[in-house]
């Protein structure tokens, strides 16, 4: 059975969404995922950063964020964490449509991309310490594959 | 993110290629509203060549529709792939994009990439 993990520490720049979400998709490639799958995690992996940034740190460019990987045989465990604002109400913020920031053009489906990408997600936070948001996929076997 | 634009009389036609994401999302923005002059009824999106697209895209979207909307004016998306598609389905934007939607008077067709 495969068993690797990894820690990624970046600053809260908006540069680096594509970057964490690269990273994120070639550490799942070694699992061999379906192009399918590859996407779900870059798009997820996106969501939950790009949340860290905006809304975790309010734009701050001067934080960081660490995203970290767990491969366990075919499933994939990613956790980003931003030490910001924290979320007083999540199950709230989970709703779909809901935003904080309507007027930044912001849909308030980000939550929603993530749960409809990956097998479950786990959200905490706590006000004025940060959040983590833990996302999890169990891929498919290699031999389905059409 | 590139972005390249035609206009026709009240029509501007804007085919996106790259990567739409919070980061982008800013670019696009300006650009297209750059673009948007009051002259401007009708928007056509080819986003056929868009790699990558989260809910930062529906924003810059949705933002852009209202604008249209606001000036009776319409958007619609010519052309995508399935999974911003997907997205788009997901957010409930897809009927207001499509070509039904649309005052278009024109026959132009939907193409999927
Ligand atoms: N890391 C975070 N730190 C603080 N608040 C967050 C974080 N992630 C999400 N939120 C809150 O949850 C809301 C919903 O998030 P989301 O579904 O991604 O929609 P959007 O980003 O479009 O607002 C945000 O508007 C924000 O208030
Ligand atoms: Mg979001």
């Amino acid at each position: 059975m495969l068993e690797n993990q990894m820690e990624l520490h970046f600053a809260s720049i908006s540069q680096n969404e594509a970057f964490a979400r690269t990273v994120a998709a070639a550490f799942a490639t070694q699992l061999n995922p379906t192009i399918e799958e590859l996407t779900d995690i870059r798009t997820a992996v996106s969501e939950a950063v790009t949340n860290a940034i905006i809304h975790g740190y309010e734009n701050d460019p001067g934080q960081t964020v660490i995203l970290t990987g767990e491969i366990q045989g075919r499933s994939i465990v990613l956790s980003i964490r931003d030490t910001g604002r924290g979320i007083e109400n999540v199950e709230l913020a989970r709703q779909p449509f809901y935003t904080s920031q309507p007027n930044m053009e912001r849909s308030g489906m980000g939550f929603s991309v993530m749960e409809a990408f990956m097998d479950k997600v786990v959200v905490e936070s706590s006000p004025g310490q940060g959040t983590v948001v833990t996302l999890f996929k169990q891929l498919s076997q290699e031999d389905d594959h059409a | 993110m590139q972005i390249m634009t035609k206009r026709k009389n009240g029509l501007l036609i804007a085919s996106l290629s790259g990567e739409l994401d919070h980061h982008s999302a800013s670019q696009v923005r300006e650009e297209l509203d750059e673009e948007l002059t009051m002259d401007i009824q009708e928007l056509e999106l080819d986003l056929s060549g868009v790699t990558f697209m989260d809910s930062s895209g529906i924003g810059v979207i949705l933002g852009r529709y209202r604008i249209l909307r606001e000036r009776g004016g319409s958007l619609r998306i010519t052309a995508m792939s399935a999974y911003v598609g997907r997205i788009l389905k997901m957010a409930g934007v897809l009927p207001l994009v499509s070509q039904q939607e649309s005052q278009s008077k024109g026959k132009r067709g939907t193409k999927h990439a």
